[in-house]
């Protein structure tokens, strides 16, 4: 115990010398939350539209009116006049413009007279972010105008009611869980990956072997000085990122103690699974090889930006075996729906589970010579 | 050192009790046999050196003796202890300096110490006693609180050499102690061996390529070559062990491949090694006879000497006598070749 409490010593001393160490694991998963946060949760705003008039009746008026207001008001698009039709489409092709509205001519006459009036729309649809809100945008506009000037006093058709249970989650909120997952990730990967094959590589391992150290209390020492480094990670991430995304609840106490729970629980994970990969490594290039492609392997098939729904099969198997994916949903369920215990029970098990295993799989594999 | 320092306390190297003895040890690693059934034996309070090239095995046989890898056959016993059979007990009796400088940077002296006393589980009061002692035995006592990386290479030597102390071991193992040290940090540390095993009684095997710190250090040297033991005994046994008392060093102006033949030919002349742009090392079992007739041979023939000097026989031409080379790194052959240049002489 004296021994194995040695190495956790020895590692934490490391750690709290190296403050670029820290920061680094600190730091990226913060400047992640922020960029992502803001580049995907912000409203587009300030795009140009042409508009083409081949009418200008009183219809054509009034859907150049509607233009005017949601410049004034959403601003999602501002107009722009033009005479031609190919050079309007021209311009959407260069990029000058984001999109051309084509009134053709006669559209007042055939609104009038119920002959099923069109509108064109011109759209760049190889900026799907851009295109989407236009489509979405100009859609709100043409069922506004086709909405009857006097509505049934009662209403016929059918109505969905939307009860949203949870306050607004922005992007930043919605990426958070992610960022604390991500930031304890890096920990273990840069402590429990990196650092541990540079002290091979270094001889610093050749110095405990010959040492009357168990290979028991060497495997147990360096994953729990790990765990503990994620779980400073972790801990530090979930109260600077609530701080930058305004998520008020992880100060409950209740919460904080589930979301610490969790913490560890992932940390475990993470470290078990790290040590697994890394035991027969020497190499100091791999893990750092690895780095990138386990970050992708292991957090888009988690759900932690894009539903595990709309993967296809074998990406969802991935999920399931995956960590990451209980953490983040466990962060999620605290988090953002206060979700309580039970909502966290599975994946405390699985993490606890998944982590023990891959530490007792990693012991026998792990060599107390060179 | 020499064959009279081979006594501790009065006491015959031959009459002590054994700390190492290591019988026909073997180790592979697939086809190859890195070491080939070695087997000598060290006396309790003994310096014990295995002088080699790199790559000749001596690093593999140290490995083994302190249980970072197995033995592939044959035994090795260490205070007493079957490596292969008691490799904790092994652990107990011995400490280690590994080649490499591997104490942690970014910890203090005492940090470092403190750390290693615990994974030998010395307890509190010995750990606070035992580190003062070895911080004093190797003069590191005012750098105590510095961090490991504003140390010097010599001072993060013997750091090293105190962490390996630091559980009071019998027997003490350095795998080549000096490498990368300049000469005065060598000569420090050479000092400071020599200390330890007065005042601590300890057992010492290193393993060394420089020939000066195994005639200085050791009672007794084995040379290593590829993987085998060549030839053991004190540094002064050695020296006999070689034809001819002395070696000649000659530099002739002008080089010639004649000069080797008329050198063999000289009256107790026992070896000649040429060493490149007319240089000659001449073993000769009379130095002064030999210098006499080779300048009377370059007069005669109206060639200029550049220098010419007679030397007692060292572990360099004991080496070279028993393994038919100088001490090297072995050359490794590289995996592909350039093809010639188009016109390049063969």
């Amino acid at each position: 115990m004296n021994r194995m409490m040695a190495i956790v010593e020895r590692e934490m001393r490391k750690f709290f010398r190296s403050p670029m160490l820290m920061i680094m694991s600190l730091m990226m998963p913060i400047l992640q939350l922020i960029i992502i946060g803001n580049a995907f949760g912000g409203k587009i705003v300030g795009t140009h539209v042409a508009v083409v008039d081949y009418d200008h009746g009183p219809e054509a008026v009034k859907v150049r009116e509607a233009f005017d207001g949601v410049a004034a008001n959403i601003k999602t698009f501002t107009t722009t006049n033009y005479s031609d039709e190919v050079q309007a489409r021209e311009d959407v092709r260069t990029g000058k413009i984001d999109a051309a509205v084509i009134i053709p001519a006669q559209y007042s006459r055939r609104v009038y007279t119920d002959d099923a009036p069109k509108l064109g729309f011109v759209v760049d649809n190889s900026d799907l972010f851009t295109s989407s809100a236009l489509e979405a945008e100009m859609q709100s506009l043409v069922d506004a105008m086709n909405a009857p000037q006097i509505e049934d006093r009662l209403a016929k058709t059918i109505a969905l009611e939307i009860v949203e249970l949870y306050p607004y989650v922005n992007y930043l909120k919605y990426l958070l869980p992610m960022t604390v997952a991500l930031a304890m990730y890096i920990s273990v990967m840069i402590g429990g990956g990196m650092l541990y094959i540079d002290d091979k590589a270094r001889g610093v391992h050749e110095g405990y072997l010959v040492t009357p150290i168990t290979k028991f209390e060497l495997v147990f020492g360096l994953n729990i000085a790990g765990a503990i480094k994620a779980v400073l990670s972790g801990v530090c991430l979930t109260v600077i990122g609530s701080l930058i995304a305004g998520l008020g609840i992880v100060f409950h106490p209740v919460v904080m103690l589930q979301m610490l729970c969790l913490i560890v629980a992932g940390s475990i994970a993470f470290n078990g699974m790290m040590f697994l990969l890394m035991v027969r490594v020497d190499d100091p290039l791999v893990p750092r090889a690895m780095f990138g492609i386990l970050n992708v392997l292991l957090l888009y098939p988690s759900g932690a930006m894009y539903p595990t729904s709309s993967f296809p099969k074998w990406m969802q198997a991935i999920g399931v075996i995956d960590p990451f994916t209980y953490v983040i949903h466990g962060f999620k369920a605290v988090m953002l729906k206060n979700g309580g215990w039970v909502a966290i029970e599975y994946d405390l098990g699985f993490l606890m589970v998944f982590g023990i295993t891959t530490l007792l799989v990693a012991t026998p594999l792990f060599k107390r010579t060179l | 050192m020499s064959s009279a320092s081979s006594t501790t306390a009065g006491t015959p190297a031959a009459q002590r009790p054994t700390a190492i003895a290591v019988e026909n040890i073997v180790k592979r690693y697939g086809d190859f046999e890195a070491v080939k059934g070695v087997s000598f034996a060290v006396a309790e309070g003994e310096i014990f050196g295995l002088l080699g090239p790199n790559g000749a095995g001596k690093s593999t046989l140290i490995r083994m003796m302190t249980t970072l890898i197995p033995v592939t056959a044959g035994k090795a016993m260490v205070g007493g202890y079957d490596v292969s059979k008691d490799p904790d007990e092994v652990r107990r009796a011995i400490g280690v300096i590994p080649q490499a400088l591997t104490s942690d940077q970014d910890l203090s002296v005492e940090e470092n110490l403190s750390i290693y006393a615990k994974l030998y589980s010395v307890p509190r009061e010995q750990r606070k006693k035992n580190i003062e002692a070895v911080l004093e035995a190797v003069d590191l006592t005012k750098w105590r609180d510095a961090q490991t990386k504003t140390l010097s290479g010599g001072m993060r030597r013997r750091l090293e050499i105190a962490r390996g102390l630091v559980h009071n071991p019998r027997i003490f193992f350095l795998d080549e102690p000096t490498t990368g040290l300049d000469p005065v940090s060598r000569i420090a540390v050479w000092e400071m061996l020599n200390k330890l095993k007065s005042t601590r009684n300890l057992t010492m095997l290193l393993t060394t390529h420089y020939m000066d710190e195994a005639d200085k250090l050791c009672d007794r040297i084995a040379i290593v070559d590829h993987g085998t033991l060549v030839a053991m005994g004190t540094p002064a046994e050695l020296k006999k062990s070689v034809p001819g008392a002395n070696v000649v060093e000659v530099h002739f102006d002008r080089e010639d491949e004649a000069w080797q033949e008329r050198l063999n030919k000289m009256e107790g002349v026992t070896a000649v090694h040429p060493e490149g742009s007319g240089f000659y090392r001449v073993i000769t079992r009379s130095g002064s006879k030999t210098t006499m007739e080779i300048v009377e041979l370059a007069a005669s023939l109206g060639e200029t000497l550049t220098s010419l000097s007679v030397q007692n026989t060292t572990l360099d031409d004991v080496f070279i006598h028993y393994t038919g080379r100088q001490l090297r790194d072995e050359q490794v052959k590289p995996v592909f070749s350039l093809p010639p240049r188009p016109g390049a002489q063969p």
